[in-house]
């Protein structure tokens, strides 16, 4: 890494996995999870991982969070090998993970106790983000009284509250119902956009990819390899208008061919060989429908 | 429960599962924020609190349900008692006998002339004081060791055999040895106490770390917790409600190993004092000393149930409330 200083301060949030490789278990029970991957995010861009159902989304993003280490070539953050897990980098899980004995300002405050900040600079920063969030009114719940759009707000917003360079989420609305979806889906590009780190996004869910990314990579069925990667053009700020423009709809169609046939091989890979048509299916302009 | 239906009644209206606000509105500053930078909402006032909200509050507690709860209880209560009431009174005697059981009213009378002596209320004293010292000690070597066992494989390795081999001989069964290994009568009996109420709450412990998710430890690593934050901040809340049903078992059988040693080998105590009235042939003081062991273990674990609540308010909102 030869950067001059002047560089180092710009580019911070700089992820870099290089010929990245997995393997679980071992003889026969030998699962090879992510094969060959090379992926990046530039510091503060918005970029999304997309890819069929067990093609080793997650098990990168544990590796870049620091809780796998991988089998085969590495894994930096601003040039730094990873090797465990650090407030320098927020992640949110799929499954809430708030912690349900803390009421909801505690939990967006949890990382700055850790780090060892005083309660009063807690307080004012935790209400500083749960108002961005739109859930200053709930600082004195429990997690378990609020909806689960809710806790993934607060999930992000918790994340976030230790200045983290890089944001790390893996299908953060994968649990929510369609429109709830849509609206965290621009609270995210809102917050985002104030904040200006870097994102790494997994979802399997094209037009929220397309919605939310400066660029998506595809992955390939499992073993999971590096299919194509795409350059989302649309200007910011992202509104809901957006998706129904034509540049939008281009992009799902692309990325929908890119993915149908890993979502094929992934379920069977006889059917890949001998085509749809063998199965008296027929395959229109639009596809075979949302298989993915 | 009442409770819990009430809580959620005035808790749910305020989380409206669909009305999502509205999205946030879009400050398109191109520059870079850090958490601390982003501008801070004015703090909410104080609540002050009004006499007529505290009335209406306590009025409120009355539901029906709590009235329905609390009748039944009276009723299957005094079913109890009405039993006993009829079985002495008619000499009852159909394979059971209850020809030599006091009436009530006997040992109603035994409380009134007894019940406010010195020697009475001593005994109660020693029970308390032995209960009290023998489940402290229990929970301040069970629940940092069950944790401990709990996170680390190696402590578990190291511990779970002896805990095995330990585990299945009753608290009664130390007695003997316990005369043997301690200096004094109290010492042993306090170590009998201390078995009985050990392995529920090691044994408790264990199963709440066991059962936390996973996922907030990692979500904990990933905010920067170092290992013994971790153990203060994740893993000792989260294991909180099995930790506390432990400790509510553990006083039970510290109660039932109690009682028996002090019969056994007590001097004094409600046990010894339950004992001394069999061999003495005063059968009224045999059912007060029932009675005030029921009443004693009564009150310990609502003692153990109340901290739990106060010290568990999450508990009420939690997926299937308090059970
Ligand atoms: N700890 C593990 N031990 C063994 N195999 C594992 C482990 N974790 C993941 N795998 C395997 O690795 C593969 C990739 O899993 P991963 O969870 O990364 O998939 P994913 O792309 O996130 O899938 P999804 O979209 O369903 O979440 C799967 O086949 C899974 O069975
Ligand atoms: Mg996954």
């Amino acid at each position: 890494m030869s950067m001059t200083m002047a560089e180092t301060e710009v580019s911070k949030g700089f992820i870099d996995v290089r010929d990245m490789g997995v393997t679980f278990g071992a003889n026969d029970n030998k699962v090879v999870a992510v094969d060959n991957v090379s992926l990046n995010v530039q510091p503060g861009e918005f970029v999304s991982l997309i890819g069929p159902s067990g093609c080793g989304k997650s098990t990168l993003l544990s590796i870049v969070a620091g809780f796998v280490k991988p089998t085969r070539g590495e894994a930096l953050l601003d040039g730094k090998a990873i090797t465990k897990p650090g407030s320098d980098r927020g992640v949110v899980f799929q499954q809430y993970s708030l912690f349900p004995w803390l009421s909801v300002r505690k939990n967006v405050e949890f990382g700055l106790k850790m780090a060892g900040v005083e309660q009063s600079k807690r307080n004012t920063t935790a209400r500083a983000l749960l108002d961005l969030a739109g859930l200053l009114s709930f600082e004195n719940h429990y997690p378990d009284q609020l909806s689960g759009g809710m806790k993934q707000r607060i999930g992000i917003v918790r994340a976030l509250a230790t200045s983290p360079q890089v944001l790390l989420m893996d299908e953060p609305f994968g649990a929510l119902d369609t429109q709830t979806r849509v609206v965290m889906q621009e609270i995210l590009t809102n917050i985002w956009q104030q904040f200006r780190i870097s994102v790494l996004f997994i979802t399997h869910d094209i037009e929220e990819s397309i919605f939310l990314s400066d660029r998506i990579y595809v992955m390939t069925a499992r073993p999971g390899r590096i299919k194509a990667v795409i350059k989302v053009p649309l200007p910011r700020p992202r509104t809901a208008e957006m998706t129904d423009t034509p540049e939008f709809m281009n992009l799902v169609q692309e990325l929908k061919g890119l993915i149908r046939e890993e979502s094929l091989a992934a379920m069977a890979p006889e059917i890949k060989d001998r085509g749809l048509s063998g199965f008296g299916m027929k395959v229109g302009p639009k596809g075979v429908g949302e298989i993915f | 429960m009442g409770s819990t239906a009430t809580a959620k009644i005035v808790a749910l209206p305020m989380v409206d599962k669909h009305a999502d606000p509205e999205p946030v509105a879009v400050k398109a500053s191109a520059a870079q924020m850090s958490a601390s930078e982003i501008p801070v909402p004015e703090p909410e006032p104080i609540p002050t609190v009004s006499l007529t909200k505290v009335f209406l509050g306590l009025l409120g507690y009355v539901t029906r349900e709590r009235i329905i709860t609390a009748l039944l209880a009276c009723i299957s209560i005094g079913a109890l008692f009405l039993f006993w009431y009829l079985g002495t009174k008619y000499k009852f005697e159909f394979y059971i006998r209850f020809k030599n059981v006091p009436t009530p009213y006997e040992v109603y009378q035994q409380l009134t002339q007894v019940g406010l002596s010195n020697k009475y209320l001593f005994n109660i004293a020693m029970s308390v004081r032995r209960i009290l010292f023998g489940f402290m000690i229990a929970t301040i070597i069970g629940v940092p060791l069950g944790l401990a066992i709990g996170k680390y494989e190696r402590v578990r390795d190291f511990f779970m055999p002896v805990v095995e081999i330990m585990r299945p001989i009753p608290a009664i069964a130390w007695v003997p040895m316990s005369i043997m290994l301690w200096p004094n009568n109290e010492a042993s009996i306090v170590f009998i106490t201390f078995i009985g109420a050990f392995f529920p709450i090691l044994l408790n412990t264990i199963h709440g770390v066991h059962s936390l998710d996973g996922v907030l430890v990692r979500a904990a690593r990933c905010l920067g917790a170092s290992e013994i934050r971790l153990f203060m901040n994740v893993i000792l809340p989260g294991s909180l409600p099995h930790i506390f049903t432990g400790l509510a078992v553990g006083m039970g059988v510290a109660w039932v190993s109690l009682i028996a040693a002090e019969m056994i080998s007590g001097q004094f105590g409600v046990g010894y004092f339950t004992w001394e009235a069999y061999s003495l042939v005063d059968y009224p003081a045999i059912v007060l000393g029932m009675i005030t062991i029921g009443v004693l273990g009564l009150a310990c674990s609502g003692i153990i149930r109340m901290v739990g609540v106060l010290l568990m308010p999450w508990l009420a909102f939690a997926p299937g409330g308090r059970r």
